[in-house]
C-alpha cells in the first residue's frame, strides 16, 4: 500500500452522508455552511449524522492507535450506510481512506473500517473525479494563492481545486515557490516540534504571500488554522478563505444562490 | 521547554549558516531531480514503482538471492563472507588485512562502514585508513560525521574547509574550491599509490552474474580499487538485486534521484578479481555481507525500507531535514530513511531512537520522490505505535495524551457539550488555558474564535426555502 492512494470504485451518487470535520465543528462554521451550499446548489441531499464527532486522526498521527481506532470505530458506526461520505478537508478524508485502514490492519472488524474508507472523498475530488464537474460558474475577482496540503497528495484533489478555481471566471491563481512543502502543521508535530513547526511556517507564508494575493486558499482547515494562526499572531491580514467558500463565493457573486 | 524534542532543540539553536546551506542544497536537488526524472521518462510514477515491486521481491526471496550471488561471485574468483554484525564483519576485515601483511587502506565512501564504526576499529589494530571521497575525507580529517547520505558535507561551507585544510598542513589557508580540490587530489594520491588495500561499499550486486556495481562522481572508488592488492567490498545483504538487466533501471534511478543526474559519473562493474590474462586489478576479491539486524527488519512490519537504494532523496525533500539538518538525527542515517531504519537497526536499543519517527509532519514528499516507493510515512506511524506501546517515553516528549480526547470523541451528548462549552474559550486570557498544548500552540499562533455547535444549529433551522 502507497501513501494516500484513494480506494478504487467509490460510490458517487447525489445522496451523500457530511462528514463536517471537529475542526469545522469547533471553529470555521462558515466552512461547513459553505460546503453544504455548494454541494445541496449541485444538487446533493445531504445527511448530516448526529453523532459525528472526530475522525480520529490526532492520535493516529501521535502514535496512541488503541484511542485512535476508538474514535475510528465511533465514526464507522454514526456513518454507517452505503452513501458516499463527503469530506471538506483532505487531512480528514485521507485518514479516513488510509490512515484508518493502516490502523485496523491487525484487527479483527478492519472490513468494517475498509468499507467506510472505501465510500469516502473529499470535497473537491468528490465534485470534479465523483461528479465529473470540470468547470465552475460564477464569478471571483481576485488573486489567490492555493496552498496545496500535504494530504491531497496522491487523492487528484491537487490537481481538482485548480480545474476548478482556474475555470472560475475572473479568478487567477498566483504563482508561489514550493508549492510542495509542508506548512508545519501535522497535527501533534506542531505541539511537539514546536520549532520546527515554527519554521516550516514562516516558510509557507513567506511562499504563499510573495505575489501579494487578494486571498490565500486551502482544502484543509488544519493547515489553515496552524499557518493563519502564525499570520494572525504576526498581524498579517491577508485574507484566507477554505476552496469551499470560494465556490460558493463566486456562485453568490453571480447571483446563482 | 522541558519536553522539547531533540531533535526539535537542535533545530532551534542550529545556525542560520548552516541551515541555510543545508536548505538551499536541498532545494536545488529535489527541483532538478523532479524535473529531470519527469523529462526523461514520460511514465516516471510507473518507473518508481516497478523498481519497488523488484527490490520488494528481491526481500522477499532473500535467501535464494543471496546464495545465487554466493555462488555467481564464488565462480568469478571471489571470496565470500557472511557478518552477522559489526563486530563480526570489521574483524573479517582486520582477518584479511593480517593474513596479507597489509597495513594500509583506502576506503571509498560507504554508509555501511559507518554504521560498523570499521575506522576506529581498523585504527585502533595499527591500520592506516583514509577517505578517498572529498566530502568524506574532509570528516575524517575535523573527526566529525556525515549529515547526509550522498552529499556527506551539507553541513559545512568553504570557509570550514579551508580552516580544516589549514590545520592539517595541507597548504596556507585558502577557500578556492579548485584550490582545496588539488590539495586534496595531491594528498590522495600518494595515498592510492602506497595503500594495499581498497575498501568500497557496493551499490547493487547481481545474483544473476556476481556483479557488484559501484557509482561516484569522483572516480575515488575506480582508484580504490584498480592499484591495490587486494579489495574488499562491504555490502548490506539487502543490495542484491536479481539480474544483470536490473542495473539499467536502478542505476538510471539512482543518479537522477541522488543528484539529478542521468547518470553518475563513474559507473563500475566489478565482477571479481584480476583473472590471469589480465594485467591489472587485484589479486584477490572479498565480499562481505552484513546483516547487522536487516533480517530482523526483514521480519517486521517496516520491512519495506530494506528496500532503499540510498540515494537520499528523502533528505532533500524532507521539510524537517531541511530545517534541522542530519546531525539532529543522531545516526548513520539522517533524514526520514534514518527515522525508520536506525530505530529498527538499533535492536533493544530502540527506545533511544524512537523519537526519530515523530520528527515528521508526515507530509508525504518522501514517498512521492522516493525511486523504490517506501511508503516511508506509513512505516513513521507504524513505529509511533510501537513506541507507544513499548513505552519508549523519550518518543512521547511533547505529545499530548489522547485517552480522554478518544473517549469525549466516542461519546457523541459528551461532545455536543463540549462544543457548547467551548465558548469561554473566547474570553480567557491565553496563559490560563487549562490545557499545556493548546498554550504552547498559542505561543507562535492565535487560535481562531470557537463557534462550537453554530454550524449544527444553522444546519438544523435553516428555511426549508434552501434545503
Amino acid at each position: 500500500m502507497s501513501l494516500l492512494h484513494t480506494p478504487p470504485n467509490r460510490p458517487a451518487g447525489k445522496s451523500i452522508q457530511l462528514m463536517t470535520t471537529c475542526l469545522c465543528d469547533a471553529f470555521y462554521a462558515d466552512v461547513a455552511r459553505a460546503t453544504v451550499e455548494i454541494l445541496e446548489y449541485l444538487g446533493c441531499d445531504i445527511e448530516l449524522p448526529d453523532g459525528q464527532t472526530c475522525c480520529g486522526q490526532p492520535a493516529f498521527n501521535g502514535g496512541d492507535w488503541k484511542s485512535s481506532r476508538k474514535v475510528v470505530r465511533h465514526t464507522a458506526k454514526v456513518f454507517a450506510g452505503d452513501k458516499p461520505i463527503i469530506v471538506p478537508s483532505g487531512s480528514c478524508a485521507a485518514m479516513i481512506f488510509h490512515g484508518a485502514p493502516l490502523a485496523f490492519e491487525k484487527e479483527s472488524d478492519i472490513e468494517e473500517i475498509q468499507a467506510l474508507a472505501a465510500r469516502t472523498w473529499e470535497l473537491t475530488d468528490y465534485i470534479v473525479n465523483g461528479l465529473g464537474i470540470k468547470e465552475w460558474p460564477g464569478k471571483y475577482e481576485g488573486l489567490i494563492t492555493v496552498h496545496r496540503s500535504c494530504h491531497l497528495r496522491g487523492s487528484n484533489s491537487g490537481d481538482a481545486i485548480t480545474t476548478l478555481m482556474e475555470s472560475i471566471d475572473g479568478l487567477e491563481l498566483g504563482a508561489m515557490d514550493e508549492k510542495e512543502q509542508c506548512c508545519g502543521f501535522g497535527g501533534t508535530f506542531a505541539v511537539s516540534f514546536p520549532n520546527i513547526s515554527k519554521k516550516m511556517g514562516d516558510l509557507k507564508v513567506e511562499n504563499l504571500t510573495a505575489c501579494k494575493p487578494d486571498a490565500i486558499a486551502a482544502a484543509d482547515m488544519g493547515c489553515m488554522m496552524h499557518f493563519g494562526g502564525m499570520m494572525d499572531k504576526q498581524g498579517n491580514k491577508t485574507n484566507r478563505l477554505h476552496v469551499a467558500q470560494i465556490l460558493r463565493n463566486s456562485l453568490q457573486n453571480a447571483g446563482l444562490l | 521547554m522541558k519536553s522539547l524534542q531533540k531533535i526539535d532543540i537542535v533545530a532551534r539553536d542550529l545556525s542560520d549558516e548552516v541551515q541555510k546551506s543545508t536548505y538551499l542544497s536541498s532545494k536545488a536537488k529535489t527541483e532538478k531531480r523532479m524535473a529531470i526524472l519527469q523529462k526523461d521518462f514520460p511514465e516516471a510514477n510507473r518507473l518508481r514503482e516497478i523498481a519497488g515491486e523488484i527490490k520488494q521481491h528481491t526481500l522477499e526471496h532473500l535467501d535464494q538471492y543471496l546464495a545465487q550471488a554466493e555462488a555467481s561471485l564464488k565462480a568469478n574468483g571471489a571470496h565470500v563472507h557472511f557478518a552477522n554484525d559489526a563486530e563480526s564483519a570489521n574483524a573479517t576485515i582486520l582477518k584479511i588485512m593480517q593474513e596479507n601483511g597489509a597495513k594500509r587502506m583506502v576506503k571509498s565512501k560507504s554508509m555501511v562502514t559507518e554504521e560498523i564504526h570499521l575506522l576506529p576499529y581498523l585504527e585502533k589494530h595499527g591500520m592506516e585508513v583514509v577517505e578517498t571521497d572529498l566530502g568524506e575525507f574532509i570528516i575524517q580529517i575535523d573527526d566529525d560525521h556525515p549529515s547526509h547520505i550522498v552529499t556527506p558535507i551539507i553541513h559545512k561551507n568553504r570557509k570550514d574547509i579551508a580552516k580544516s585544510f589549514e590545520r592539517e598542513g595541507l597548504g596556507d589557508y585558502n577557500d578556492d574550491p579548485e584550490t582545496i580540490t588539488r590539495r586534496a587530489r595531491a594528498f590522495l594520491r600518494q595515498k592510492y599509490l602506497d595503500a594495499d588495500v581498497g575498501l568500497t561499499g557496493g551499490n547493487f550486486v547481481s545474483a544473476e552474474s556476481g556483479r557488484v556495481s559501484l557509482v561516484t562522481n569522483e572516480g575515488n572508488a575506480r582508484f580504490s580499487v584498480a592499484a591495490n592488492r587486494i579489495h574488499i567490498a562491504v555490502v548490506g545483504i539487502e543490495k542484491i538485486i536479481p539480474k544483470d538487466r536490473d542495473f539499467s533501471l536502478f542505476l538510471n534511478l539512482i543518479a537522477r534521484s541522488a543528484t539529478g543526474q542521468q547518470l553518475t559519473v563513474y559507473n563500475q562493474f566489478i565482477n571479481g578479481p584480476r583473472s590471469p590474462g589480465q594485467p591489472h586489478g587485484p589479486e584477490q576479491m572479498h565480499v562481505v555481507f552484513l546483516d547487522n539486524r536487516r533480517t530482523e527488519v526483514l521480519a517486521s512490519e517496516c520491512r519495506e525500507i530494506l528496500r532503499c537504494i540510498r540515494c537520499g532523496a528523502c533528505l532533500n525533500v524532507c521539510p524537517i531535514f531541511r530545517q534541522a539538518g542530519g546531525h539532529a538525527y543522531r545516526s548513520v542515517y539522517p533524514g526520514p530513511v534514518g527515522a525508520v531504519l536506525s530505530p529498527l537497526l538499533a535492536g533493544n536499543r530502540f527506545p533511544e531512537l524512537a523519537d526519530l519517527p515523530k520528527a515528521s509532519s508526515l507530509c508525504g514528499a518522501c514517498n512521492e520522490v522516493c525511486p523504490v516507493n517506501i511508503p516511508i510515512p506509513d512505516l513513521l506511524l507504524r513505529l509511533r505505535d510501537k513506541a507507544k506501546r513499548e513505552k519508549a517515553t523519550d518518543a512521547m516528549k511533547g505529545t499530548p495524551s489522547l485517552g480522554l480526547w478518544a473517549t469525549l470523541c466516542s461519546q457523541p451528548a459528551m461532545w455536543k457539550t463540549a462544543l457548547s462549552m467551548g465558548h469561554t474559550m473566547n474570553y480567557i486570557p491565553t496563559e490560563l488555558i487549562p490545557h499545556p498544548s493548546a498554550r504552547a500552540w498559542q505561543h507562535n499562533r492565535k487560535l481562531p474564535k470557537f463557534q462550537g455547535g453554530e454550524f449544527r444549529k444553522w444546519f438544523r433551522n435553516r428555511p426549508p426555502s434552501s434545503k
